[in-house]
């Protein structure tokens, strides 16, 4: 795939081939701005054509003939670029699915076939070095899968029935054991194809504000039409002939073409942008609704925190020092594997230089963590090192004959209270101190939150952990507010409490306990690693199962309804300087005094009505790269944001036609071509 | 711009702004239900009303119940009014004598009031008896701009309506308006007048001798009770045919004042009232801003015009260049370009002066102002919501850049709305061009013209948009009493109406079932002074650019040939 804005040849010539087919009035009537350019394009060329046959041929006419074509063309291609762009990113995705030959069960034998033929409900086998033929559920069965090929995460993950890991993708490969997947979608119906369905220009569904905007549309070429047709009548009346052509000219140019050409191409990129980030869509109409967001509801784990706790203070008991503690410390997490464990070896090195020892060189026994005895620790040389919760290491204490020190029990409660989690180290009967284990906040995320704050959006934490925890690491994070002891069901009411302000939320989630609450949210990002029952409930999948990404795609929403409206702008602003090139030339015979009109000095009246017209084809192509890019977000308040694109895009618009006619009609002049 | 004419204008503005601001409080309170100060006197009436004609008042309608109530109180102010006419000769209070009204005119006529349009086809002492003034005229002169406040005030509820249906009661908003705010401003009002020396009597026309020796006719009536409604409830239609040029419609410079602050009173105030409605009054004031801004800049350009008058003129060296055909001597150069801006500013359509004789730029400004759909404060209640229309066109085409999907005081505005938005711009329009591109080119059209060129072009052009607009001043010139004209406008009238006021019905009460979304920072602004100046932009782009190239043909070329030595 080329880069964001770049074009590869075979795409280039794929879209110049699709722009001729998309030339067939039955396809172009979904765009009704380019369908009436395309009549009077006809309509036109049939006169054009007449007058050439009856002996008169005019240059003029054949030329705005040519352009008024040009400029369907223009916009065909800009859909079709988009299309493609799109197309090339989703069949990546889908080449690896349909030459799977799946192993279907039918009466508890296997049979090979297509994967595409595979119907919802159908159970197949998938062994070792087989590809998961499509979306499905793990019914029996564990295995690591290899799903790079849609993350482009390479180290294997583990999918297994039951639980919140028993979502499988079509297209990923299983690199160890078996299992058994029980189809959940047709084919054409899986995430997969729905969002290739929405970057294929013909058969997409237009979004709800695409809709309004296009009536819109339609109905200012319909009074510009009327403005036009009835410019025939005055004319007679004035005792000015004014062809057909010339009145061609003029409605197209008047007629909102260039948001009309690219309307479709910005929809399409929108969706492409989010492909391009690994996520699938069901719907545009989410995508917009992103865009809309102004509660984010993020999960603690993994969006704001890093996910795992780690040690960040020693706080030693009485007479003991803080390198003794850091050594036991040490000692008993040497072969602990926990993410806190390896944490607690790193932070002593860090600390005090304690170099991390080899525990089988040092004849030691570890002493893993069991559900029984809630500890972990280590026996070496005589020397019993324990650690645990506070209630926990207490008990083991009393049993030694030993009492937990004062201090160390206001260390411990100190720590709560702070959100972090105490692990207390004893050795022998006594306590040697609390290391103090928390949550780290993702470095960047609280400037991300105030970011999202000036945009008007508030985010809201959710967490299993208890108020006094999530309190803190909400304060620290700069989240606008928490939900601490978050159930499925508080969730849920939390997301209906904010929908019935008016807000529109967005939320992620994996478990099939967040499916309630997927389904209720305006905007729900499943993880692909979660279950089925999430991802049927959400209305997007994030593939790289990143919640994180929740924020891009509500940037990713902002910026697809900025592009539409800039460029809509921009097109209405544009006519105001074409009247002041065609008006003054269509009447220039009649009354020699509009002239007064032609203040941008053009040459002629046929280079006057011929630049704009071709101002008007050449602004869609040049407009091409901004319509798929975007128009530049920055995460600003709604007025800074307005007041931007007003002035580059309203007062832009209104002066570039001018600028644009002007130095076509020059170019004209110079080639006389008019 | 002589400073006295400049401190003229200042001071009418000042006025208007003092009075329009508790007024807005004080229909913002009725159009509530809130207590009031006439709640005494009007109660018992009130009620009295509602027994008599059956209706129930705690009724709630949605939106397609509020719109058959409008249309079928419409049809039948139409109908009986039309029949009026038809049989004035053998009626009572008809001293002069005058006939029974011929169909076409009597059709006109009855569209022309019911429409709040007051388009006069007819000469009023010469065709209408009293009783058809009085009960038919004067009576729709009331209904008509109450109609209007009642579709408004319904709108304004789907707008801040919770997730209801409910738009209110069609008979109850409009019984109020009448007997809350029009009744007591216009009895008011008519008294003033009558101290002025506006007649009010019913007495037959007298006959006169003057010192040459001539016989002349003075034609009487109750005129002061009609004046003061046709200003106050953007009416327009006079007693009299010259209509306020008429010394007995309005016979001192204070009344002249007088009737141009009430051309203008109840337009402003609705948008004030608009604000305490919506409990934002920053949300009026933006859109005051926006009409302010354009009614000025139409005044400077028409006021400007005027004043520079025809260089021709000057040439000969019978006076300066400002031209004063057509104009009242008692009222000058200033207060006609005034009286012209803003009764085409409003859809009030009075006029002191023809502007026909008006410069071409001059005349234009009156025309463009009902081109751009009346809402530079607009007709009594309609007006507002053809600028309610516009701000939800410039909410959707600007608050997309924002990166939010558009939204007016929290409401999403989608799909339906657009489509009801595009239909109340697009029909009128469409009913301007059809009609005066097929009157162009036809003789029973082109016939009734008459200046030839150009002029004769922006002729039927207002016409057709003063009827479409429901404005219904006349441009002058154009003979429009043939059965042609008659049956186009009265066409165009009830297009103009009809399409203004369904469709916002339609979206108020597509509004009125959405949710409110808060304001937070990522909200598109309609309170700031940049909404105002995007509003205008809007109302420019799309009302002006329409019609650019008809009147590029009319009034335009005309200017550029005047100063270039060619009349027409």
């Amino acid at each position: 795939m080329s880069k964001d804005t770049g074009f590869d040849r075979a795409l280039v010539t794929q879209a110049i081939k699709d722009s001729f087919v998309k030339l067939n009035p039955k396809i172009l009537w979904r765009n009704p701005v380019m369908f009436v350019v395309e009549v009077t394009a006809v309509l036109t060329t049939y006169f054009a054509i007449k007058d050439i046959v009856g002996g008169q041929s005019s240059w003029f006419d054949v030329q705005i003939a040519l352009w008024l074509w040009i400029t369907v063309l223009f916009a065909n291609f800009a859909e079709a670029v988009a299309e493609g762009r799109g197309k090339a990113q989703a069949d990546a995705l889908r080449k690896t699915r349909s030459e799977t030959i799946a192993k279907k069960l039918v009466g508890g034998k296997t049979e090979d076939v297509s994967a595409a033929l595979l119907r919802k409900g159908d159970i197949v086998l998938v062994e070792t070095g087989d590809f998961i033929p499509g979306d499905g559920e793990v019914i029996e069965g564990i295995a690591s899968v290899d799903e790079s090929a849609i993350t482009g995460e390479s180290a294997p993950v583990i999918r297994e029935s039951g639980g919140d890991r028993s979502a499988v993708t079509g297209g990923t490969r299983v690199l160890s054991d078996w299992i058994k997947v029980k189809i959940t979608a047709n084919p054409g119906e899986t995430f997969l194809d729905r969002m290739i369905a929405l970057v294929e220009g013909a058969k997409r569904q237009k979004t709800p504000n695409e809709i309004a905007l296009t009536i819109l549309l339609i109905g200012l070429t319909i009074i510009f039409l009327l403005a036009v047709v009835t410019l025939e009548p005055f004319a007679i009346y004035s005792g000015a002939i004014v062809g057909i052509p010339v009145l061609a000219a003029l409605l197209v140019c008047l007629i909102p073409t260039t948001i009309g050409g690219l309307l479709s191409a910005i929809g399409i990129a929108g969706m492409d942008r989010l492909l391009k980030r690994n996520v699938l869509a069901m719907s545009g109409r989410a995508v917009e609704a992103a865009g809309d967001v102004g509660v984010l509801l993020l999960d603690k784990t993994g969006t704001i925190t890093l996910g795992n706790r780690m040690a960040t203070e020693f706080v030693p008991a009485p007479g003991v020092s803080p390198e003794q503690l850091a050594d036991a410390a040490q000692l008993s997490s040497l072969a602990d594997e926990t993410p806190e464990g390896r944490s607690i070896v790193i932070f002593a090195k860090e600390k005090f230089n304690l170099r991390e020892r080899d525990i089988t060189a040092l004849g030691a026994t570890f002493v893993p963590f069991s559900a029984q005895t809630r500890m972990s620790g280590v026996d070496l040389q005589g020397r019993e090192i324990r650690k645990g919760a506070m209630d926990t290491i207490e008990k083991y204490l009393r049993e030694k004959g030993g009492e937990m020190a004062p201090e160390v029990k206001a260390a411990i409660e100190k720590i709560a209270k702070q959100g972090g989690t105490p692990l207390v180290v004893a050795e022998g009967d006594q306590a040697l101190g609390v290391i103090y284990l928390k949550d780290v906040v993702k470095g960047g995320i609280k400037e991300r939150f105030s970011e999202l704050r000036r945009m008007g959006i508030e985010t809201i934490m959710i967490t299993g952990d208890n108020p006094l925890t999530a309190a803190a690491i909400a304060a620290e994070a700069g989240v606008d507010d928490f939900l601490a002891e978050a159930t499925p069901e508080q969730k849920l009411k939390l997301i209906r409490e904010y929908q019935a302000k008016g807000q529109l939320v967005a939320m992620t989630g994996d478990g099939t306990n967040d499916a309630p609450a997927l389904a209720q949210s305006d905007v729900g990002v499943a993880m692909n690693s979660g279950t089925q029952a999430a991802k049927e409930a959400g209305n997007m999948v994030d593939l790289d199962s990143n919640p994180t990404k929740l924020i891009e795609i509500v940037e990713i929403g902002k910026q697809l309804l900025m592009t539409r409206g800039s460029l809509t702008t921009f097109s209405i602003a544009n006519d105001v300087a074409k009247y002041f090139a065609i008006i003054p030339a269509m009447f220039m015979v009649t009354y020699p005094q509009l002239g007064a009109l032609n203040i941008m000095g053009l040459s002629t009246p046929q280079s006057a009505i011929l630049s704009a017209v071709i101002f008007n084809a050449l602004i869609i192509i040049a407009l091409v790269p901004l319509a798929l890019r975007g128009v530049k977000y920055r995460p600003l308040g709604a007025n800074v944001i307005l007041r931007r694109n007003l002035l580059v895009y309203g007062l832009g618009g209104l002066i570039a036609p001018f600028i644009g006619i002007k130095l076509i009609d020059v170019i004209l002049t110079v080639l006389h071509l008019s | 711009m002589t400073s006295n004419d400049l401190m003229q204008l200042g001071f009418y503005l000042i006025v208007l702004i003092l009075l329009a601001i508790p007024l807005g409080r004080y229909m913002a309170k009725v159009l509530q239900g809130e207590k009031t100060f006439f709640d005494g006197v009007m109660g018992p009436l009130e009620r009295l009303i509602y027994r008599i004609c059956g209706i129930d008042a705690g009724q709630e309608m949605n939106w397609k119940q509020y719109g058959l109530a409008f249309l079928v109180f419409n049809l039948f102010g139409l109908v009986t009014l039309f029949i009026l006419q038809l049989v004035q000769g053998r009626l009572p209070l008809n001293p002069q004598g005058f006939a029974g009204v011929n169909w076409n005119l009597a059709f006109n006529t009855a569209v022309s009031f019911t429409t709040n349009t007051n388009w006069q086809a007819y000469g009023g002492e010469s065709t209408m008896s009293y009783l058809t003034q009085m009960v038919g005229l004067t009576v729709h002169n009331f209904f008509s701009p109450a109609v209007g406040v009642a579709v408004l005030v319904a709108f304004i509820r789907g707008l801040i309506s919770r997730q209801g249906k409910s738009l209110g009661n069609f008979w109850v908003d409009t019984t109020r308006v009448v007997l809350w705010i029009l009744l007591p401003l216009s009895l008011i009002f008519a008294l003033v007048l009558v101290s002025q020396g506006v007649i009010q009597n019913l007495a037959p026309y007298l006959t006169v001798h003057t010192l040459q020796g001539a016989s002349q006719t003075i034609a009487m009536g109750p005129v002061a009770s009609q004046e003061a409604i046709k200003m106050l409830g953007t009416n327009g239609g006079g007693f009299m045919n010259v209509n306020s040029a008429h010394p007995f419609e309005n016979p001192t410079p204070f009344t002249n004042l007088l009737e141009m602050l009430a051309i203008l009173l109840i337009p402003v105030a609705q948008v004030f009232a608009f604000g305490h409605m919506v409990k934002d009054k920053k949300q009026g004031r933006v859109i005051f801003g926006a009409a302010l801004v354009m009614l000025v800049l139409m005044l400077g350009i028409c006021y400007g015009s005027e004043i520079a008058g025809n260089p021709q003129i000057a040439k000969i060296g019978i006076s300066t260049s400002s031209v004063m055909e057509g104009k009242e001597v008692r009222f000058g150069v200033v207060n006609s370009a005034l009286w012209a801006t803003v009764t085409s500013a409003t859809s009030n359509g009075s006029v002191n002066a023809m502007h026909d004789s008006f410069t071409p730029l001059g005349g234009m400004v009156p025309m463009l102002n009902i081109m751009l759909g009346e809402v530079i404060f607009g007709g009594v209640g309609v007006g507002l919501k053809g600028l309610l229309i516009f701000v939800i066109l410039t909410v959707f085409i600007v608050g997309l850049m924002v990166g939010r999907t558009p939204e007016y005081l929290g409401k999403k505005v989608e799909g339906f709305e657009m489509k009801m938005a595009v239909l109340a711009v697009l029909l009128p329009s469409a009913a301007i061009l059809l009609g005066s591109g097929l009157a162009s080119v036809i003789a029973w059209g082109t016939s009734s013209i008459a200046n030839p060129g150009p002029h004769g072009l922006s002729e039927i052009l207002y016409a057709f948009a003063s009827c479409a607009g429901n404005n219904g001043s006349a441009f002058g010139g154009l003979s429009a009493n043939t059965q042609f004209y008659n049956v186009a406008l009265g066409i165009t009238m009830l297009v103009g109406r009809t399409a203004i006021i369904v469709p916002t019905l339609a979206i108020a009460g597509s509004m009125a079932s959405k949710k409110i979304a808060p304001v937070t920072a990522g909200t598109f602004e309609t309170t700031s002074v940049l909404f105002s100046g995007l509003l205008v932009s809007v109302i420019l782009i799309v009302g002006a650019l329409t019609f650019f190239p008809a009147l590029a043909l009319g009034p335009i070329v005309e200017h550029l040939s005047m100063w270039a030595g060619k009349a027409f």
